[in-house]
This record gives C-alpha cells, structure tokens and sequence, in this order.
C-alpha cells in the first residue's frame, strides 16, 4: 500500500520542527478544549501525533486513490451538463474519499467541525495532495475559503457556511474577469443591494474561475456605483443553491485538466456581504491571496516531488550504452540538482508556513484578548516575515517546478515526450504554477520590499547568520556571508540611483539572490537535525554561488542608460 | 430504517501475502509470530458494508467482535478509525488451537451475548485458512437465516434486507428478514480510509491485556473517556463450555503440511501469435479459469 506521507521523510522532519512546540501552543490556547471535545489534543505530543496520524491518511488516500485516478482523470476532465460542472469520475471519487475521511476544512475551528490544523501539518497535507494530482489539488485546496469566511465574515456567516466544509462542499473564489486579471482594481462585476428584497445581488461575468460552479463561492464585486479603483470592491458570499448562476462553458486547457476553469455569467445572483464594504480587495483579497501563494508553493513543490521521482525510477530502469542511464554524469547531475532544488525550496516552504502560522494564530488571540507588548512584538515581526516570504515562496517554488518537470521529462528522453508516462501530465501541470495567484513577475513586485526594506538582509544577518553550524559545514558558512556582501552591495548600487525603473529591471535578480542566501542558510540549518541535509546544503551552496555571482556580474556591469536599448517605442 | 444494531465479525490474521520460511509450526499450525498481524482482507469489506449502512441509517452502532490474542485489539480500534462505535475481543489461553467449529461457538455465545441485533456481518473468509466456515457456522448455531457471498446491500423495507450476493457465473438478489448474518466478498466495495477525528479520538484506545503489556499509563485517561477502553471477554465472560473450545472441541485435525512447488514441466510455452492467444483463451473458458 503506498503512501504518500510516510514514503517521503522529510515530510515528518519539517512537522517536527522545534518551533512547533510554539505554534501548538497557540493554536491549541493551552489546550482548552480537550474537555468539551473528544478529538481535541490534551497535549502538544498528542497533538504532534495527532497530525502525524492524519497525515498518513492524507498519505494513504493519496498514494491509493488519488495517484491512481490521475491519468484517467486528465484523460476525462471535468464536463458542462444542463449547465452543472460535472467531475471526471475519478475526481468525485477523490472528493468523496477526502470528505469521508474528515480531511476538509482541516484548520477550520472544531466548533465548524474542522481539525483546528496550523498552516504546517495542512500544507503538508497540501504538498502530498498534488504529488498525487496537481489539478485535483486546487479543488481540494480551495477549502482555504473557509479561512477567509472564518477570519473576516459574521457570525451569521460563519454559522450558515463554515460547518459545510467537513460535510464536503466545494469552494470557488472569484476574483478574475476578462478585463481584471492581474490587476484586479478594475474589476466589474457589480453588486446593488436591494432594499425590497433585502439582499445584495450580482450582476456580470466572471472568466478563469477554478471549480467555478462550487457549492460556495467568494465573489469580489464592484459594491460602490462610480468607484473605479480598488476601494470599491467588496467581497460576497454567494450559495450554489440559489441557481443564479450560468457557466458559460469550461475552458480547455494546456494541463490540471481535472481542475474545471469556468466562465461564469452571474444574473441577480444573491449574495452575502463579507465582513465591511470597500475592504473587498484592499484587505480581504490581499489575505486570501497569501494563503493561496502559500497553497502554490505546496502544490508546486508537490509537483516538483513526483516529476523528481517518476525521471528517478526511469533512470534506473533505462539502460543505453550497456548500463542504467543514471550512471552517466549528464544523467546523475540532473537528477541530484532536481532533489537538491526540492530541499532547499521545501525548507523555504515550511519556514514560510510557520511564520504566517505564528502571526495568523496571534490576530486570532487578539480577537479573544489583548496581546501583551511582548506578543504583540511577535505578531508584527513574523507578519513582516509572512510578507516577503510568501511571494519569495512563490516565485521560487513554482520556477522551480517548472524547471524539475523539464528535466525530470528530459531524463525520460523520447518516451517523455510521449504520452506513456505520467511525466508528460506533470510537466503540463507545472506550467500553470508560475502564472495563476500572480505571475512571476508580480511576485517580484511584492518581494522587492523585502530587498530595499532590508527585511531579507535583517533574518539573514539577525539571525540566521548568527547561528552556529555544524563543524564540519562551517566552511559553508563563510560562502554564505560572501553571498550577502554580495547581495548588499548590488541592493546598494541599484537603489542608490533612486530610479524605480532601473530597480524594476533588476528586481528579480536582487530577489533571487536573496532566496538562494536564505535556503542555503535553512539547509545549513536543517543539517543541525538531520545529517542528510549535508550533502543537499553543500550543493546546493555550491550551485546558488555562482548563480548569484553571475547576477551580481550582470548587476554591476550594467550601466544604467542601456535601459533604453531594451524598451520598445509603444505609444500608447 | 432508523437506529440498526449490527455486529461485524473480524479476524486479524497473517499477512499470507508474506510468507516467509518459517510460516509453518512444526505442529503443522500457522507460526503467527513470523507473519505481520493484519485486518483480514473480506472483514474490512464486511465493515465498509456496515459503515454504509450507518451512514444511510443514522442511529446506526457498529459493534466488532473479534477472537484471538490480546493483540488482536489492534483490529478493534483500526474498526473504530473508520467509523465503528465500540468492540470486544474474545481471548483466553483455553481458546488456543480452536477449529472453525470451535471458533464459531464460541462467536455464536459472544454474539447472544450482545442481542438484540439487526445484522451480524463478516467477510466470507480469512486468508489464513479460506475455509469460508466460520460466518455459516455462526449463523446454524444462532438458527438465523445466512446470505454469503453478500456485494451490496440493495434495500431494508420493514424488517428485511435485500442483498446482492457475486456468485462464479453472475450475481443474485436474494431478500432474508433480520435478524440474519451475511458474509461479504472480497468484490465488494474496497474499505474507506481513517477517518481523522475518530483516528485522534480512539488512537489511545487500548485493551487490558494491552496495558499489562506496554508502559503506556492510560487507566486514570480510561476513567475519564470510558469509550477508550477495549473489552476483553473470557471464556467464562461468554458462558462458554471448555471441552467445546481449543483442541478438545476442534474435530479438524491437521495430517500433513506438504510444500508444493510448481515443477517445469507445468508450464507452456505459447507465442505471441493471435491464434495461440485464442486458443489459450478459449481453453481458460472452457475449464472455468476465466469468465
């Protein structure tokens, strides 16, 4: 019986971090309700068994019933019947084996019938699901819904939708229009509220929305006549069961061809306002969204794992030449740096996890009590971290996994290419990664801040670089002061200058490098715990080295007119 | 219907799937010990059946009867992961060597012990003997009417059950009022997975002869959460006569443990070729192999 959890170790070395001890704790509330519940933890070792536990069945549905259904799944796809989204058969019978097992609405609150998970164990969960199908990973992982109904919506909401989740309902979050894409400002859709039937209704077209017929959907909506900006978009809650909604069709698309992207059409659909009008997108979006970055990295590294393994086995099995293909240095070279890459992004994906952990679970205290100055210090600190982390995240893991499902199709040769092999699907479910949650390149957008605040370079040299390290890895250590050097000084060249687009066009290697600094410092860190991070953070070192010497190359040679060289004279 | 009580029978056996060297006693018995301890195969499909049952009938308990060593409380709370309500294991020494007649006197006692009842279910057979004897057995014992070879349950209208069974050559729809037993085949519906709450409610669940055996200290927990405790029935606790249990009540003696290697000259070799394949083919139909 495969299973997805327990066949990969390092899995249980990232829940078994040592900060857990301080997520659990608040997360739990000193685990208060161990009395009023029967599946609450009475302690942090239950609790860290607890999802040890559950995560296995994660594991286990995943490696027996999911991996399984994936191929037929994106051979079928979803389907438009009497204007219903209908499942690829194997789809329905994912959900359904989730749903049984109690796996959705993992972090919701007990008392809406959830788990009370922190970020951690469910992005664990998160990266197992879309090892075992990356499409079926956005249906599943749209259960972050839930969360934003939980952190922003009434108590009347929270009521009427919350406790749906762990019964099986399905979510969708409405954000894209054929106008509004990344910039979400000009969204259309409009809300008016109506006096006699004492509802908001929704009138307008949505495109490009996953699960788009879902059981319940979030829809952002223009709620304030003559407004064109951000700040008159609220956010609404719309109930499938209210049938005021058409699905124009179901778009057919390069890969996580299981995941249905629908075209919706909203004719006075009603609806239920979110928490305050014109927060719609300034703050309740922007939230939702880093739980959905933090949801793509997972899914990419997820990705990244089953490419890695499907070109590993293949290596071994296919001879050429009279011996196993891995034996060839073009061959082992490939594999290794694949493995290296999922190390390093995985610690950058679970140091993430437990700062947006950490600084959720004290907003939610705060809502319960006043923090002290200490907590509240905290709160600040790791939201500060969440901010640039996450779309550092984001944009690493998902070029990432585009990178290894290149490779990993590479070392297939020939047969890769064909459609025999689950690399081909992989390899167009990775493609979607560094594209949809915002691009790549809006991604930079939100991590420079971390370059030119200096947050990067505080965890570097506040703390990480403070730690000691194994002996016998010290003498990586001093690569990774170099780096920085390094780094500062390009940081300090190009935002001297004050020109903002000079920074623009540099941004993404000054983001870049300053990811490869802190994973090589996370695997000098992760090697404290567990030997096989030696190798991976030697490596791994080695490789992010000389990239960011190149960079810094490029950086400092760059002379600052030949911008104009590269522009294109587009008027407007 | 509204509130069934059903009784799932279920045998944590050897995993034959492993057979090693050292399976077989000297005695000719099954050496447990050198195999890993896991749910019998058909018993998780005889308790997906009832769990489906519960979830259509709410109301519904699920109460898993197993006979065997103290470990064997392992099946009880694998049952209560995925959903059944509570579980006794039937052990004593004085149970050692039992037969299938002796086994399913001794379920039958426990399994009066426990009426009223709607359902007694279990898998067809262990894949330790695949003998298929014990559900029938327990069933004439209790005079109740039996369905085997059950794949799905198709409908309850008053006090009936109609089921449908997978028999060599098709299937059948038979209708039997309850109470009565059924045993399942393995063509019914796959076991579903834990279900994480009960996972984190029942992990801690644990027999007496369990906590005698590890130093996990859980009786101060079992004061507190009743429903963590595993009952252990004696041969006494079930009102059983000895003389009917182990060797003594056991008319099946075992003669002679032969290993059987297929030789060489069994096989045949057959080409590619379309018209080979057809023939086989037809042969594998002809004799019942296949169809």
């Amino acid at each position: 019986m495969a299973n997805f959890y327990s066949d990969n170790k390092d899995l249980k070395f990232h829940l078994d971090h040592p900060l857990m001890k301080k997520i659990v704790q608040l997360k739990e509330r000193d685990f208060a309700e161990n009395d009023s519940c029967d599946y609450a933890f009475l302690d942090f070792e239950d609790a860290m068994d607890s999802y040890d536990k559950v995560l296995e069945i994660v594991g286990d549905i995943c490696g027996n019933i999911i991996a399984p259904n994936a191929e037929s799944v994106d051979n079928e796809g979803p389907s438009l019947v009497d204007n219903e989204v209908k499942y690829a058969r194997g789809t329905k019978e994912n959900h359904e084996a989730l749903t049984r097992a109690g796996l959705i609405g993992m972090s919701l609150p007990r008392k809406y019938g959830g788990l009370n998970f922190p970020m951690v164990p469910y992005v664990i969960a998160a990266e197992i699901v879309s090892r075992a199908d990356a499409g079926f990973a956005n249906i599943w992982g749209l259960q972050d819904c839930a969360e934003t109904l939980y952190e922003f919506g009434s108590e009347e909401i929270k009521n009427e939708f919350l406790p749906r989740f762990n019964k099986g309902a399905t979510a969708a979050m409405d954000l894209t229009e054929p106008d509004a894409g990344s910039d979400l400002q000009a969204v259309q859709l409009k809300a008016t509220y109506d006096e006699k039937k004492d509802t908001w209704l929704l009138n307008g077209v949505k495109r490009f929305i996953t699960n788009g017929d879902a059981d319940i959907s979030l829809v952002l909506a223009r709620s304030e006549e003559g407004t064109m900006d951000g700040r008159g978009l609220s956010l609404f809650v719309y109930d499938r069961k209210d049938k005021a909604l058409t699905v124009r069709r179901i778009e057919n698309k390069l890969g996580i061809k299981g995941s249905p992207t629908c075209e919706l059409v909203f004719k006075n659909a009603p609806a239920k306002l979110v928490g305050n009008r014109k927060f719609g997108l300034i703050k309740y979006v922007m939230a939702l969204m880093n739980s959905a970055r933090l949801g793509v990295a997972a899914q990419s590294v997820g990705i990244s794992e089953a490419a890695y393994r499907e070109a590993l086995k293949y290596a071994e099995e296919r001879s050429q030449f009279g011996k196993p293909v891995i034996l060839f240095p073009a061959v082992y070279e490939l594999l290794r740096n694949m493995e290296v890459k999922i190390r390093a992004v995985r610690s950058l994906l679970y140091e993430t996890a437990r700062f947006v952990d950490i600084y959720k679970n004290f907003i939610s205290i705060s809502e319960e009590r006043k923090l002290d100055p200490e907590e509240r210090n905290d709160q600040k600190k790791y939201q500060r971290l969440s901010d640039v982390f996450n779309p550092l995240l984001k944009l690493i893991a998902s070029e990432y996994s585009n990178e290894i499902a290149y490779d990993a199709l590479q070392v297939h040769g020939g047969a890769g290419f064909m459609k025999d092999f689950p690399v081909e699907r992989i390899y167009r479910d990775a493609r979607i990664t560094s594209i949809y949650e915002g691009t790549s390149q809006l991604q930079v957008v939100a991590a420079i801040r971390g370059v030119t605040s200096g947050t990067y370079l505080g965890i570097i040299r506040d703390s990480y670089e403070k730690e000691t390290f194994r002996p016998d890895l010290e003498y990586l250590k001093p690569n990774l002061v170099k780096m920085t050097d390094e780094f500062e000084k390009c940081v300090k060249l190009v935002t001297e200058a004050e020109d903002s687009e000079y920074l623009d066009f540099h941004s993404r290697r000054l983001v870049e490098m300053a990811g490869n600094i802190i994973m090589g410092y996370l695997l000098l860190k992760d090697a404290k715990r567990d030997e096989s991070f030696l190798q991976t953070a030697a490596i791994f070192t080695g490789i992010a080295k000389s990239q960011n010497s190149e960079r810094a190359e490029y950086i400092v040679n760059f002379n600052k007119k030949d911008l104009g060289i590269y522009k294109y004279n587009f008027e407007i | 219907m509204k509130g069934l009580k059903i009784i799932v029978l279920a045998k944590q056996v050897p995993d034959t799937r492993n057979v090693g060297r050292d399976a077989m006693k000297a005695d000719g018995t099954v050496n447990r010990a050198a195999l890993p301890a896991i749910f019998n195969p058909e018993d998780l499909n005889a308790l997906e059946l009832a769990l489906r049952i519960k979830d259509n009938n709410p109301g519904t308990t699920i109460t898993v009867l197993t006979m065997g060593p103290g470990r064997a409380a392992e099946i009880i709370r694998e049952a209560m992961y995925r959903g059944a309500d509570k579980g006794y294991v039937i052990t004593d020494r004085k149970f050692a060597g039992s037969d299938t007649l002796a086994t399913s006197y001794a379920l039958a006692l426990a399994v009066k012990k426990l009426a009223p009842f709607h359902i007694v279910i279990a898998g067809r057979q262990a894949i330790d003997g695949d003998t298929a004897q014990v559900g029938p057995q327990v069933a004439e014992k209790l005079g109740l009417p039996q369905i085997t070879y059950a794949e799905e349950i198709l409908s309850f209208r008053k006090e009936e059950i109609t089921v449908k069974r997978r028999l060599e050559r098709g299937v059948e729809t038979v209708s039997a009022p309850m109470p009565l037993v059924i045993t399942v085949h393995s063509s019914a519906p796959e076991c579903r997975a834990r279900h994480a709450k009960y996972t984190i409610k029942y992990k801690r669940a644990r027999s007496l002869s369990e906590l005698q055996d590890t130093s996990e200290d859980y009786l101060q927990l079992q004061k507190d959460r009743p429903y963590l405790v595993i009952q252990e029935w004696s041969v006494d606790d079930i009102g059983a006569d000895v003389e009917q249990l182990g060797l003594s009540g056991s008319p099946t003696k075992v003669r002679k443990i032969e290993n059987v290697v297929f030789a060489g000259r069994e096989s045949r070799l057959l080409s590619s070729s379309d018209d080979d394949i057809e023939d086989l083919m037809k042969e594998l139909i002809t004799n019942h192999t296949v169809g």
